[in-house]
């Protein structure tokens, strides 16, 4: 038989793997390393954290940063950066609890109109217009008014407004996928919808999520963050970047150090964030 | 066909970088063309045919190194700058492409691309552009050309775009056509029409054609003289009815045995094993030894260059296939 | 050998064209693309039927009919006495995995993040072929069939070339033991001497497995080479069906003439007497009235413009929708 040699295409001319080619792009490495110490911080906020954050000292209000309290302390004495530190653990987990379940809500959704389009597709379609046509802080804040204040509350009211958002992008990558034949060839092999859907479409679609995931998780801080501020989200004395910068308002001509040290906290998780996110579009591309 | 070559290519070489590795994309392609001829650049994906029509017209350059020395009219276009190169391109070389609708710009009509052409490579006033851009429509076949030349191209079947592109190249009479797979996105009875509009006009014209295509019956039907190419190398060239009636190199062998005609209908066709190397790692002597039948020791380690073995007929094998009665011929 | 398998009977599909604004508001009709207009065909058990056409004639879509991926808007296919589109065979998952499809591209029709071995396994677990303790056994096997490297199986797709991917796709298909083969441009993508060995690997095959081979392809070469019959489509409609040799060597219709005599021969000194077509394939939006060729056809009559002409025997010859296949033959 002539045809009987057949040697398999070279495969392993790249010797480094995609996470050390990621590492080698600094923006990765930089978000990489800001999300770590992060998750540090909010795992061991005691361990980290020079004073205990709700120790009162009434003889050292407001103080200016200094080797003792380097990001000075409240008008309750407090030391700033201990409370800075602490306020990690309920930041970064809203990062995770505000996303989570709009991200699993959405992507089903996504995933399931955009294979069977028809009537469904069609009432989604409106849906999304419909919660679109509003900016998104003004509907969060639409639904914890009805629901009211307090954390858990405020992760149900975004996860409200925010599945549709993942469920959007989904669709649409799905729909980019159905366009390729192993999709059809799912379906002439028999395969349950089911399958099709989770294991062949949602693994191939799910890249564009995960990258705005990581966007959005930076925009839940935020979104978290001015709701603690509007006094709608963590209520003090939780220690929160939101509800910090709220304490730190009235005093910001005379100590602000108190609004801004939390103000740069939420820049630079964020911007971590939003740096792994750049990163994981490379690092989850299939090859080929 | 004993004039003075107007096109000249001697020892073309393409590299491209990729990740820090070299790939040889083109290596040491020579052929001349004459005034009417039609030479055809044959080959499978990746054997650098393509790569090398754009390095005749420096298009490869800015993708990769070119090397070797590529004459026009007796005028070096391989170091010649941007700037005079661009007098050249669509004055006196012109190319067309596979793709028609990505080659055309879509929000422009197809007698403003036309007419644009002329301006920028002819005196003709406002209105003689204009009759010359019909003309040219017609001349291609264009049913109903003065109409037409207000519509955008996606108003035109693929066929019909092809006809629009090859109008466009054709504009201000250049004397060398390069033809980079004209009509593989065509059907057959298409393929056919243009094919035969393209010798047609050549021949009207005098003009040079080199065509690149992947289809050795479109070889046949349309070429004087082809190249083989096989791993960015030449492997064998010469007169298109030796090469494909008596074929010394066993890959040429090999691809017109694989393709089916003239053999018993379900019957095991003829086939080269295995699969073209990858320019990331060619083999040490000749690039086809592992698929070649008769490859001996001397072809694993040393690389065999292109040989005269007949007058215009060359090959790159150590062991190349016996000539027949009708070669001698 | 003359058992019939598959019988399509008289299939017709439209695809709407999405109307714009301006259409709804002047009460325009909505158009539609009429891809196939009456498609009639048997299928024998163990033939290859050859299908050939130009793109957009239909042939593709007939493919995507039989296996069930578009739903035809009038019409049957009868498999094994069922009509395979109706409500009890729907829900009856061994169609699909009697009558398999291999598809053009070879670079989307596997899923990109499954090794091909469980590409493969996965296949024969939906299906139960084999009990789990024998899917690895089998998946080698499988391999071996299609002449690929055991190494193969930890491999994802894009570490194979594109005839490597289309043996992986010939594998898949026949890991659940299908009676029938649709291949939709299989080798189309390839390089001529790759084509080569995928089309020797299908044949070679086919005798194996007994299987039944719709052959779908441009390439009248190929097609003539694989298939024991042949059908031409034009405008989603069967202008000529017969015998491979008999239609390839003697072509009936019009179409069937200017269509194999546009093939570029391979040899210089045959250049052929083409039978040059006027004008190109009208637009399956406004399919013609009459015989769906008149326009481009030589012999066209007042009749061709408004009669459409059935498929009918030819003596010596396969069957003809042509109303002067007679006079036109006798001339040849």
């Amino acid at each position: 038989m002539s045809d009987a040699v057949v040697t398999s295409a070279k495969s392993s001319d790249a010797p480094l793997s995609r996470l050390q080619l990621a590492l080698r792009k600094p923006g990765f490495l930089i978000g990489a390393v800001i999300i770590g110490f992060s998750t540090l911080l909010a795992l061991f906020p005691s361990f980290f954290a020079p004073y205990d954050p709700n120790f009162i000292d009434y003889l050292a209000v407001r103080q200016p940063p200094s080797w003792a309290h380097p990001f000075g302390t409240d008008m309750l004495g407090r030391d700033a950066l201990s409370r800075v530190i602490h306020a990690y653990t309920v930041n970064m987990q809203m990062a995770i609890l505000a996303t989570v379940f709009a991200l699993t809500i959405g992507v089903t959704i996504g995933a399931l109109v955009g294979y069977y389009r028809g009537v469904a597709d069609m009432i989604f379609g409106r849906v999304v217009d419909a919660i679109i046509t509003f900016p998104f802080l003004v509907l969060v804040i639409a639904v914890v008014a009805v629901l009211g204040p307090g954390l858990i509350k405020m992760y149900i009211a975004i996860t409200l407004v925010g599945w549709v958002y993942y469920a959007r992008l989904m669709r649409a990558e799905v729909i980019a996928q159905m366009g390729n034949d192993y999709a059809s060839a799912g379906i002439v092999m028999g395969y349950s919808d089911r399958r099709i859907i989770f294991r062949h479409l949602l693994p191939n679609a799910i890249t564009p999520v995960i990258v705005y995931w990581m966007t959005d998780m930076a925009l839940a801080i935020l979104l978290g963050s001015s709701l603690g501020y509007l006094g709608l989200g963590a209520q003090p004395p939780h220690a929160e970047w939101g509800v910090l910068i709220a304490e730190g308002r009235n005093f910001i001509t005379t100590a602000w150090w108190l609004s801004l040290m939390p103000g740069i906290a939420i820049v630079i998780t964020g911007l971590g964030f939003s740096l792994i996110g750049d990163g994981l579009a490379d690092l989850l591309r299939p090859r080929g | 066909m004993t004039d003075h070559p107007i096109l000249e290519v001697e020892n073309l070489c393409t590299t491209f970088s990729r990740g820090g590795t070299d790939l040889p994309a083109v290596r040491d392609v020579s052929f001349a063309l004459c005034k009417g001829q039609v030479q055809g650049l044959v080959g499978e994906s990746g054997s650098g045919k393509s790569v090398t029509l754009r390095s005749i017209l420096g298009l490869a350059r800015h993708y990769g190194e070119v090397r070797g020395s590529v004459r026009w009219q007796g005028q070096e276009l391989t170091t010649m700058s941007e700037r005079q190169l661009r007098k050249i391109r669509g004055r006196e070389i012109a190319m067309i492409f596979q793709e028609p609708m990505t080659s055309l710009n879509p929000l422009l009509t197809v007698g403003t691309q036309l007419t644009e052409t002329l301006k920028a490579h002819t005196d003709l006033g406002r209105r003689a552009r204009r009759d010359r851009a019909i003309e040219m429509l017609d001349h291609v076949g264009i049913p109903a050309a003065a109409s037409r030349l207000g519509e955008y191209p996606h108003q035109f079947s693929g066929g019909m775009r092809q006809r629009v592109m090859i109008a466009i190249a054709l504009a201000a009479s250049p004397k060398l056509l390069l033809a980079d797979e004209p009509t593989t996105a065509l059907d057959v009875t298409i393929q056919a029409q243009i094919l035969d509009l393209i010798l047609k006009l050549a021949d009207e014209m005098s003009m040079g054609v080199v065509l690149v295509t992947h289809d050795l019956g479109v070889v046949a039907q349309t070429c004087d003289t082809v190249s083989v190419m096989y791993a960015g190398r030449v492997v064998e060239q010469g007169d298109v009815r030796q090469v494909l009636q008596t074929p010394r190199h066993p890959y040429t062998e090999g691809l017109m045995r694989s393709v089916p005609q003239d053999v018993p209908p379900r019957t095991q066709l003829y086939s080269v094993p295995g699969t073209p190397p990858s320019l990331f790692s060619l083999p040490e002597g000749c690039a086809f030894a592992p698929r070649c039948q008769a490859a001996g020791p001397a072809c694993q380690t040393a690389r065999p260059t292109l040989q005269d073995i007949a007058p215009g007929r060359q090959t790159a094998c150590f062991h190349p296939l016996p000539a027949t009665q009708e070669d001698a011929a | 050998m003359t058992q019939t398998v598959m019988k399509i009977d008289d299939l017709h599909l439209s695809f709407p064209v999405s109307r714009s604004l301006l259409d709804v508001v002047q009460r325009r009709p909505g158009k539609s693309v009429n891809a196939l207009n009456g498609v009639s065909l048997e299928l024998q058990q163990g033939e290859t039927l050859g299908v050939v056409g130009e793109s957009g004639c239909g042939k593709s879509t007939l493919a995507r009919c039989i296996v069930r991926l578009y739903e035809p808007t009038s019409g049957q296919i009868h498999f094994d006495e069922q009509n395979i589109f109706g409500a009890a065979a729907r829900k009856d998952r061994s169609y699909n995995r009697r009558v398999q499809m291999m598809f053009q591209d070879p670079y989307s029709s596997l899923n990109p993040r499954m090794t091909t071995g469980d590409i493969l396994a996965e296949a024969l677990r939906v299906h139960q072929m084999r009990p789990e303790a024998e899917i690895a056994p089998r998946v080698a096997e499988l391999l071996d069939l299609v002449r690929l490297p055991q190494d193969a199986a930890e491999k994802l797709p894009h570490e194979f070339s594109g005839g490597q991917r289309q043996r992986i796709a010939i594998a898949r298909a026949l890991a659940v033991e299908p009676e029938v083969l649709i291949a939709d441009e299989l080798v189309s993508a390839l390089d001529v001497s790759v084509q080569a060995q995928v089309v020797n690997l299908l044949l070679e095959l086919q005798q194996r497995l007994h299987l039944t081979i719709l052959f779908v392809a441009h390439d009248l070469r190929l097609v003539r080479h694989v298939s024991n019959r042949v059908a031409v489509i034009y405008l989603g409609r069967i202008v000529e069906i017969g015998d491979s040799e008999t239609l390839f060597s003697a072509p009936s219709h019009p179409y069937s003439q200017a269509l194999l005599s546009a093939a570029p021969s391979l040899d210089p000194d045959d250049k052929g007497a083409a039978i040059q077509l006027e004008g190109e394939l009208p637009s399956p939006l406004n399919v013609p009235p009459g015989c769906p060729f008149h326009v481009r056809c030589r012999h066209v009559t007042a009749q061709c413009r408004t009669v459409i002409p059935a498929l009918r025997a030819l003596e010596g010859r396969g069957e003809v929708a042509c109303h002067h296949a007679e006079e036109i033959n006798q001339h040849a």
